[in-house]
């Protein structure tokens, strides 16, 4: 790991985007309950990363631990170029953390709630109220502002929430299970401000359980599961983990699909329908050696379509759920 | 910024926030209120005369029993104000914005020195009040020109402070409001063995070495002094001791306390 000040890449790493967080081995126990074992993660600047898991998996945990809530019992980790441990107050400085639960003060309204957030990141007055303004007008909360916050729903809560992280202008945002328990419209407004944040350049580290949230958000996934990443990447590159995905050939002409069934061996047929299904990643490189093929054979399928095993199977198969279809046995498949 | 100006500046708004709770629900404050008072009330006028045989060797009238008691009284009011700011510690650690602030890049006491702060100053609006009630049925300094008028207030003021400290840290180690009231139950116990009711040499002779040691008597015993001219003794610098000893541990405690690592 570096130790530097700014956020350098191993030279190895050259043409990637700098890291806004990076772990090397990330440890917490509370107790003889081990809650991460050991994680690593990448995060470049500027991206979404979602950390998917189920309840007790851990994800909490690694952001309390990242966001300097918490010390890690091992390992290293850097955000923004700072280390936690070394220097926490300067990674403070960089982030904002929207918790799981409500980090509002209830017993003060809104707008007090932003001038709080406005007075400790040391705006001067005037300032600091044009920018609570702002960020009330921006979430939807002028009509609220000068209610007090515990009478606020769950959704205005969580948006009043993300607005007063917002209020230093923070480079990395952590936002830990930012939709659980709002109502659709409350999460489709909230993947809306997670899309404008990131439009801003803004890194945001996101947790959820929702596998649709981290397919819609994410750039890159890890899959979290017993305190380990079970899996890390993109949507697509965690769909092709698991086996299950194949192409799906289907043909109006008899002779034709006998002939691709000849040409592509390790089909399975379906004589009636005149389909062939044959195992594939979806990969183009996959596809190709198919459609190359189907092309000496001198056969054109009337139908080509490609199934990847959607996020569900991802998650089922990595996290030992009982809708597993796959090997289970890969603990840890880095996919790059 | 500098640590220093940063270290104020935080605090400052920590206690804005605090002030403005206490003000937005001052229902907390005032309820604390009622105990001194109806105790002063109770003993000047319905145990009275029963009591003022007891003080002076005796013979002597009401009116001198109240002298007596508004002393205790108002040292009691700041035992009274701590468990509000123990019940109010223990609340609010439990709240999410406390979290926040610890993952903001502002000084880290702050949140803990806001508290303390705003908790003296409340002590000290309710030391005033309960005073007024004093004053109103009869209570007056017999002694006191404008200095020790200042000693007064920085007698209870320092009082304050000391205690305080002691009441964040019961707050912050206390799960839930109902363990802060109890935790800090003591603070209320404290002044009833102390002299504010009657003289320890009215006490059972092997009671009178707690009632005269524990930092309630020599404060007590200090701020008659100051007020009505008694002589104070070694009291003052038993109490002064004691404040800063407590203030010392209080400090530490909710210190370390604090930087622990959140559940």
């Amino acid at each position: 790991m570096p130790s530097s000040v700014m956020p350098t890449p191993r030279t190895t790493d050259a043409q990637l985007p700098p890291a806004a967080v990076s772990a090397v081995g990330l440890r917490k126990s509370y107790g003889d309950k081990t809650v991460l074992d050991g994680i690593d993660l990448r995060i470049p600047a500027g991206s979404v990363f979602a950390l998917l898991g189920p309840n007790g998996a851990g994800k909490t945990t690694a952001v309390k631990i990242l966001s300097t809530l918490i010390t890690a019992d091992g390992g290293q980790a850097q955000v923004a170029g700072h280390d936690l441990a070394a220097a926490p107050q300067a990674v403070r400085a960089a982030i904002g953390v929207t918790g799981q639960f409500s980090a509002v003060d209830g017993l003060i309204t809104g707008e007090e709630n932003m001038l709080l957030m406005a007075d400790l990141h040391h705006l001067p007055k005037a300032e600091g109220r044009r920018v609570a303004a702002g960020l009330l007008e921006r979430f939807g909360l002028t009509d609220a502002a000068k209610k007090p916050a515990s009478t606020y729903s769950g959704g205005m809560k969580r948006r009043l929430d993300i607005a007063m992280t917002l209020v230093g202008d923070p480079r990395i945002i952590f936002l830990d299970e930012p939709t659980t328990g709002l109502d659709p419209r409350s999460r489709h407004t909230m993947w809306q401000i997670i899309r404008d944040l990131v439009a801003g350049g803004v890194t945001v580290f996101l947790t959820t359980q929702y596998l649709e949230e981290a397919d819609e958000l994410a750039d890159r996934i890890a899959v979290l599961n017993d305190g380990r990443i079970a899996a890390e990447g993109t949507a697509d590159e965690l769909k092709r983990l698991i086996p299950g995905g194949h192409v799906r050939l289907r043909f109006t002409d008899p002779a034709g699909y006998r002939t691709a069934a000849l040409a592509l061996g390790g089909a399975t047929r379906d004589d009636e329908s005149l389909t062939l299904q044959i195992p594939s990643d979806g990969s183009q490189r996959d596809l190709r050696t198919v459609l190359d093929r189907l092309d000496s054979a001198g056969v054109e399928a009337d139908e080509l379509t490609v199934h990847t095993p959607d996020l569900d199977d991802v998650f089922f198969a990595l996290t030992g759920g009982a809708a597993a279809p796959g090997p289970t046995d890969q603990p840890k498949e880095n996919v790059r | 910024m500098s640590s220093l100006p940063l270290a104020v500046r935080d605090s400052s708004t920590m206690l804005r926030r605090n002030l403005l709770h206490a003000r937005r629900y001052p229902s907390l404050t005032l309820n604390l209120l009622l105990t001194p008072i109806v105790l002063l009330l109770l003993f000047v006028y319905v145990f009275g005369d029963v009591m003022s045989a007891g003080i002076g060797g005796g013979g002597a009238d009401r009116s001198e029993y109240i002298a007596y008691l508004v002393p205790g009284i108002l040292l009691m009011t700041i035992g009274g104000t701590l468990v509000g700011t123990a019940v109010s510690v223990s609340n609010d650690m439990t709240e999410g914005i406390i979290a926040r602030f610890r993952t903001m890049a502002i000084h880290r006491g702050s949140v803990l020195v806001g508290h303390v702060v705003g908790s003296v100053l409340q002590a000290l609006v309710s030391v005033v009040l309960v005073g007024a009630v004093g004053v109103a049925i009869g209570f007056r300094s017999t002694d006191a020109g404008v200095l020790e008028w200042v000693a007064a207030f920085g007698l209870l003021a320092l009082f304050a402070l000391a205690f305080t400290w002691i009441a964040v840290g019961m707050g912050m180690v206390s799960p839930s409001a109902e363990a802060a009231s109890n935790n800090a139950l003591p603070l209320i116990f404290l002044p009833l063995i102390s002299s504010a009711f009657v003289p320890v040499d009215a006490m059972p002779g092997w009671f009178q070495p707690v009632a005269r040691y524990q930092p309630f008597t020599p404060a007590i015993e200090t701020l008659r002094g100051l007020l009505l001219g008694t002589p104070i003794g070694n009291n003052w610098w038993i109490t002064v001791l004691w404040c800063l000893g407590l203030a010392a541990l209080g400090y530490r405690w909710s210190k370390s306390v604090f930087d622990r690592d959140p559940k």
